[in-house]
């Protein structure tokens, strides 16, 4: 592979370790769990593990916030960490916020309309729906709604 | 602490602990990212985890249900699918530059450019903001615009219709606290 | 005596506050962190904590719905809006150098001063435009069986 697995390896790369057994386990809220809203809040731990992710990406090692001083006398040793992920990650965030309400507005109509919130009930209603539609309509459709 | 909080959610059933737990995780997280030199997102973090999305959450709760039904499936797949992933992610990691290394391919091209542009061009304080709205208002627009169609999706899935309403008069309850 | 006592006047004091800091936010975007996105959830969650606490009857009261609604198209067009007017004083698409030609960086203050602004209003009314829809639906729990 070649790589030496010394300690100054593991620190260094240890954050992208860690973040990746973060977003795992959203992902595995979202893939195993039934219940709606829990999946919804799994992919926001999801997102957010993504986000951190990315911003350690940009940290420099002794550097501080991208902001200058106020009167903008600019220290030409002051090493800055980098702007841009951060504002990238700024949109994203904001994204996420938007369609977490939308994906939680769908939860409460979905409520309204099967009266359940749970993925296997759903499953159920839906397949009892599709069965009567095909004893109904069958033939007029060969056999498959 | 985070993982130790994901993993709560993971296996918690009462919905509201839930709801609390993602604003903790979002705090956390928000706390994380100060320590990685990045306020401006961790302000926005902490502003929107802990208090748009869980009062959101909160509020989704109270039109369903307040607990989670066991499940009969068994979780050998997602389980399996998530190790793959996982592993995965790992070795696709493997090749990447330490943590705060200065010499990583991503410090050395737009962003050191544009702490140097900031300065004469457009002479604000916060770098951040200079590149949001100035060098990358396109996409701020664009972000702007996405805000603006999620509320509008949310009102035409669930605004209190009217109709709906004087439906419901027999059983109102005028009083919410 | 009116439940929640404690409450409700915490929150009379609370929500000035809350205001106060978003603008601040708003307005020190440039010098500290900030912005249009943080000020404008800040804002929202001042009219938020003032509808959980009192009813929402009486947070629409202070800003009914149509308004809101208004709101939320207004930023959008505020921040769409500063990019077509540098496109009529002759220069491109959201090039804030158009407002002061002869001093460019104060055209990028001015520009990025109406962007954050547009971003604010939209954000602050998206936020309370979901939060009342939300709200407004009767709840299926009673508050004893929470």
């Amino acid at each position: 592979m070649g790589f030496e697995l010394t300690q100054e390896y593991i620190l260094g790369h240890m954050n992208y370790w860690l973040f990746s057994v973060l977003m795992m386990t959203g992902l595995y809220i979202v893939v195993a769990k039934g219940n709606l809203v829990k999946k919804i809040v799994g992919l926001n731990i999801f997102q957010t593990s993504v986000f951190m992710l990315y911003i350690s990406m940009g940290k420099i090692t002794g550097g501080t916030a991208p902001i200058f001083p106020l009167d903008m006398e600019i220290d030409p040793d002051v090493i800055y960490s980098n702007p841009l992920p951060h504002v990238l990650i700024l949109t994203a965030i904001v994204v996420g916020v938007a369609t977490t309400s939308l994906g939680l507005a769908l939860i409460v109509r979905i409520q309204e309309e099967f009266n359940t919130i749970e993925e296997d009930d759903i499953l159920k209603i839906e397949r009892a729906i599709v069965q009567a539609e095909n004893a109904i309509h069958g033939d007029a459709m060969g056999g498959r709604a | 602490m985070l993982v130790l909080t994901a993993v709560a959610v993971v296996r918690m059933r009462s919905l509201f602990a839930i709801a609390m737990l993602s604003g903790v995780f979002s705090l956390l997280s928000a706390l994380l990212f100060i320590t990685l030199d990045a306020v401006d997102v961790a302000f926005t973090e902490a502003a929107v985890g802990a208090g748009i999305s869980a009062v959101l959450v909160l509020g989704t709760l109270a039109l369903t249900s307040r607990f989670e039904k066991p499940t009969k499936r068994s979780p050998a797949l997602p389980l399996f699918v998530v190790m793959v992933t996982g592993a995965a992610l790992i070795y696709g990691t493997l090749d990447m530059p330490n943590l705060g290394s200065a010499d990583a391919p991503a410090q050395l091209h737009v962003g050191p450019d544009y702490l140097e542009r900031s300065v004469e061009e457009i002479d604000i304080p916060n770098v951040v903001t200079s590149i949001l709205a100035s060098y990358r208002g396109f996409d701020t627009l664009g972000e702007t615009a996405v805000v603006f169609t999620a509320g509008i999706g949310v009102l035409m899935l669930i605004s209190g219709l009217s109709r709906r309403r004087r439906r419901d008069d027999e059983d109102d309850e005028s009083e919410e606290v | 005596m009116r439940h929640h006592l404690i409450l409700r006047v915490i929150t009379k004091l609370l929500v000035g506050a809350i205001m106060l800091f978003a603008f601040y936010v708003q307005f020190h975007g440039d010098f500290s962190p900030g912005g249009g996105f943080q000020a404008g959830v800040i804002m929202a969650v001042a009219f938020i904590l003032y509808g959980l606490v009192f009813s929402l009857h009486n947070v629409q009261r202070v800003l009914p719905p149509w308004l809101v609604h208004k709101l939320v198209a207004l930023g959008v067009l505020i921040y769409a809006g500063t990019g077509v007017v540098s496109m009529f004083l002759g220069y491109t698409f959201l090039d804030y150098g158009s407002f002061v030609p002869s001093h460019p960086s104060s055209g990028q203050h001015y520009g990025i001063l109406a962007v954050e602004l547009g971003v604010g209003v939209t954000v602050t009314a998206v936020m309370v435009a979901i939060y009342y829809a939300f709200a407004g639906r009767p709840p299926r729990l009673s508050d004893e069986e929470w």
